[in-house]
C-alpha cells in the first residue's frame, strides 16, 4: 500500500466509530430527545465487547455484547428522561459520568490484554486492480455495516411509515400524541437505537482500531459524535460526510508527525477539537437552515401517554 | 402503570428531601455492586464512607477536595439557573491553574506578601478568559455552548501538558513533565499544621456567602432566576439574554479559575499534567445536588469530596479502580433527576379496573 491508500485505509478505519455514534444520535435527535450520554454509552459499549470477545473468543459475540451493553446504558437514561420527566443534559451528562466510571470499573482486570487481529472481510476481490481493491473492498465488515446504517436511517426517515411518525414525534409531540402515537415509547425505542449504535461504535475502538483495553479509550469520541449530527444538519447521509472528515483530521495529525515537521504532539492533538469549534461557529452561522431542519422538540418534555 | 400528574405547587418535601432519597439509593446500589464484585458490603460503605471521617488526616483532605468542588459549583450553579450550560469548567479550572502556575514560576524566587495574591487573580483572570470564549461564540454566532466549552477542556488539558512537557520544565527535574516547587510566597497558608488543609477553604465559605447574598437579595440574581424560567419576562425587565449568558459564564469562569489556582497554590504545590482530575464534571453534579443553592452545593460538594476520598480509599485497601467514584458519582446523579420528578408532579397510579 502507498502512502495515499494508507492515509485512505486509516481515515475510514478513524471514522467508523464516528459514523455509529452519530447516526444512532442523529435518530435520537430526530425523535425530540438531546442524548448527552454518546460517551458513555460508547465507553461502556467499547468495554463489554472488549471483555466477552476476550472471555469466549469470538468477536461476532463481542459486537453483539456492544449492541446490548450500549442499549441497556441508553435505557437508564431513556427511563429517567422519558417515565421521570428529567432535564435531558443532566441526565447525559450523568450518563457520561456514570459510564466512564463503570467501564472503568468493568475493564479494571481487563488492562494490557490485546486481542489478534479483527477478521478482514474481502467480500469481492478485483485482483487486476489492486489500488482500487486496497481502497474499496479491504475492510472489516463493521465498516461496511456502518454505511449500511447510515443509508438504512435515510431510507427509514424518508421513506417509510415509522419514520415519518417518529419525526412528527421530535418535531410536534403533541400533534402526534393527539393522532395516536405513543410519544414516550417512540422515544424510548429511539435512544435504545441510539445506545446500540453508540455501543458499536465503542466496539470499534477496542475491537479493531486499537484492539486494547484502556480507560477512558474513547477520549472525547462521543462528543464529537454529537458535533457532526449538528454538522450534517439532521440529514443521515451528511453524517457520512461530517464523520470522514473528522476521522481525516485525526489522520492527517498522525501523518504530519510521521513526516517529521517539528511540532509538539499535543498541539496536533488540539487539532480535531479546535476544528470542531470552527466548525459549530460555521454551521451556527447559517440560523435559517438549522431552525429550519432542526426537529422542533428537541430537548422538550412531554408527559401524557396512552 | 402510573401516570405523573402536575402539582399546583413545588412540593417543598421533595424540594428538601429528594437530595437525601437519592443519596440513600445510591448507597443501596453501591452495596449491591460490591456484592457482584465480592466485596463485602458493609466493610466496602465503611472504608469509603465512614473511615475518612474518622481521623483528622481524612477530615483536613475532605476539605481540600470539597474546596475545589464548591467553589467550581458555586459558579456553575448560576449559569444552570439561567439555562446557560457551561459544562467546560474542568477547562477553565486547569488554565486557571496553568496561569496562577505560571505566573508563580515567573516571580520564582521573588518573596513577598503580594505574591500569592497576584498568582491567585492571574488564575482568575485565566480561568475567565477560557470561559469568554463560547460567551462570545455564544452571544455573537449563536453555538451550541455545551459542545464549545467540552472541546476547550481537552484543548485546555493539551495546553497544560504541552507547557509543563516544555517551557515549564523544572530546569534540575531530569527531564520529568513538572514544574519546579513553587516559592513559600506562592503557597496558600496551611490552616491545620500537619495536614494539606489551608485557608482556600475559608475563601469557598465567603464564595458560598457571596452566591447566597447575590442571588437570594442583589437583583442581578432574580434576573438569572427569571432568565432560566423564562426568556419572555427577561426582555420584560430589561435584561437581554446575552448579558445573562456573559455573567453567566464569566463568574463561573473565574470561580473555576480561581479553584485552579487554590489547588496548585495550595496541595499540589507545582505544575504537573495531572492537575485535572475531573473536579470541572464532578462541580456539575455537586450543583444539582445542592439543587443549585449555594447552602445546598456546601454540603453537596462535602459529600462528593468523600466519594473521591473513599474511592481512593477503596482502591488503596480493596485494590478497586478509583473510577469506582465516578460510578457513585453518576448513580448519585441518575437517582438525584429521576427522584426530582416528585417535586413537580404526584404519582397516581392508574386503575386497572375502571
Amino acid at each position: 500500500m502507498d502512502l495515499f491508500e494508507a492515509v485512505f485505509h486509516g481515515i475510514i478505519i478513524a471514522s467508523t466509530p464516528l459514523v455509529f455514534a452519530a447516526i444512532g444520535e442523529l435518530v435520537v435527535e430526530k425523535s425530540g430527545v438531546l442524548n448527552l450520554g454518546v460517551e458513555g454509552m460508547m465507553i461502556i459499549g467499547a468495554v463489554c465487547s472488549f471483555v466477552v470477545t476476550i472471555e469466549t473468543g469470538s468477536y461476532v459475540y463481542g459486537v453483539i455484547a456492544a449492541i446490548i451493553s450500549g442499549s441497556i446504558a441508553a435505557s437508564l437514561f431513556g427511563f429517567v428522561t422519558q417515565y421521570f420527566l428529567s432535564n435531558q443534559v443532566a441526565s447525559g451528562l450523568s450518563l457520561t459520568i456514570f459510564g466512564l466510571g463503570m467501564a472503568a470499573l468493568i475493564g479494571q482486570s481487563y488492562t494490557g490484554l490485546s486481542l489478534t487481529e479483527f477478521p478482514e472481510l474481502n467480500i469481492l476481490t478485483l485482483n487486476n486492480i489492486p489500488i482500487l481493491n486496497n481502497i474499496l473492498f479491504s475492510y472489516d465488515y463493521l465498516v461496511y455495516v456502518s454505511i449500511f446504517l447510515v443509508f438504512a436511517v435515510y431510507y427509514f426517515l424518508n421513506k417509510s411509515k415509522f419514520g415519518l411518525i417518529l419525526k412528527a414525534v421530535g418535531d410536534n409531540h403533541d400533534a402526534a400524541y393527539s393522532l395516536g402515537y405513543s410519544v414516550k415509547r417512540i422515544r424510548f425505542f429511539a435512544i435504545l437505537f441510539g445506545g446500540a449504535c453508540a455501543g458499536l461504535g465503542g466496539c470499534y475502538l477496542s475491537l479493531v482500531q486499537t484492539p486494547f483495553w484502556v480507560e477512558n479509550m474513547t477520549s472525547g469520541r462521543g462528543w464529537i459524535a454529537l458535533v457532526i449530527v449538528v454538522f450534517s444538519v439532521w440529514r443521515p447521509l451528511w453524517i457520512l460526510v461530517g464523520a470522514y472528515i473528522f476521522g481525516g483530521i485525526t489522520i492527517i495529525q498522525l501523518h504530519i508527525q510521521g513526516i517529521g515537521i517539528n511540532i509538539e504532539s499535543q498541539y496536533l492533538s488540539m487539532l480535531p477539537y479546535i476544528v470542531t469549534i470552527f466548525v459549530l461557529v460555521f454551521i451556527s452561522t447559517n440560523k435559517r437552515r438549522l431552525t429550519n431542519n432542526s426537529p422542533a422538540c428537541l430537548n422538550k418534555i412531554f408527559n401524557a401517554d396512552l | 402503570m402510573f401516570k405523573l400528574e402536575p402539582r399546583n405547587e413545588q412540593s417543598l418535601f421533595f424540594v428538601y428531601f429528594s437530595p437525601f432519597i437519592s443519596v440513600i439509593m445510591s448507597i443501596f446500589a453501591g452495596a449491591v455492586m460490591f456484592m457482584v464484585l465480592g466485596e463485602n458490603p458493609v466493610e466496602a460503605m465503611k472504608i469509603i464512607f465512614i473511615n475518612p471521617l474518622k481521623s483528622l488526616f481524612g477530615l483536613s483532605e475532605l476539605m481540600v477536595k470539597a474546596t475545589p468542588l464548591i467553589i467550581i459549583a458555586i459558579g456553575l450553579s448560576l449559569g444552570f439557573k439561567a439555562g446557560v450550560w457551561n459544562i467546560g469548567a474542568e477547562g477553565q479550572y486547569t488554565i486557571g491553574a496553568l496561569c496562577s502556575g505560571s505566573l508563580a514560576l515567573a516571580l520564582y524566587p521573588i518573596s513577598g506578601f503580594w505574591v500569592l495574591p497576584l498568582v491567585l487573580i492571574a488564575g482568575i483572570i485565566g480561568g475567565s478568559i477560557w470561559a469568554a470564549i463560547p460567551a462570545l461564540l455564544k452571544t455573537k454566532f449563536n453555538t451550541h455552548e455545551i459542545l464549545v466549552s467540552l472541546m476547550l477542556t481537552y484543548v485546555a488539558i493539551l495546553l497544560l501538558s504541552v507547557m509543563v512537557h516544555g517551557p515549564l520544565r523544572d530546569p534540575d527535574g531530569f527531564n520529568f513533565p513538572e514544574s519546579r516547587l513553587f516559592h513559600y510566597s506562592a503557597l496558600l497558608p496551611i490552616l491545620i499544621e500537619g495536614t494539606r488543609a489551608h485557608i482556600g477553604t475559608i475563601f469557598a465559605l465567603i464564595i458560598v456567602f457571596g452566591a447566597y447574598v447575590i442571588m437570594g437579595k442583589h437583583v442581578i440574581g432574580y434576573q438569572i432566576r427569571v432568565s432560566g424560567e423564562s426568556s419572555k419576562a427577561l426582555s420584560f425587565s430589561g435584561y437581554s439574554k446575552k448579558t445573562i449568558i456573559w455573567i453567566c459564564f464569566l463568574t463561573s469562569g473565574a470561580l473555576a479559575g480561581i479553584a485552579g489556582a487554590i489547588d496548585i497554590t495550595g496541595p499540589v504545590g507545582q505544575l504537573v499534567p495531572s492537575i485535572p482530575v475531573g473536579y470541572g464534571f464532578t462541580g456539575i453534579i455537586v450543583a444539582f445536588l445542592g439543587r443549585l443553592n449555594p447552602v445546598g452545593i456546601l454540603f453537596s460538594g462535602i459529600l462528593l469530596a468523600l466519594t473521591y476520598i473513599g474511592g481512593e480509599a477503596a482502591q488503596i485497601k480493596m485494590s478497586l479502580p478509583s473510577a469506582i467514584t465516578g460510578v457513585f458519582q453518576g448513580m448519585l446523579l441518575f437517582f438525584l433527576l429521576a427522584t426530582d420528578v416528585l417535586v413537580n408532579y404526584k404519582i397516581k397510579l392508574k386503575r386497572f379496573f375502571k
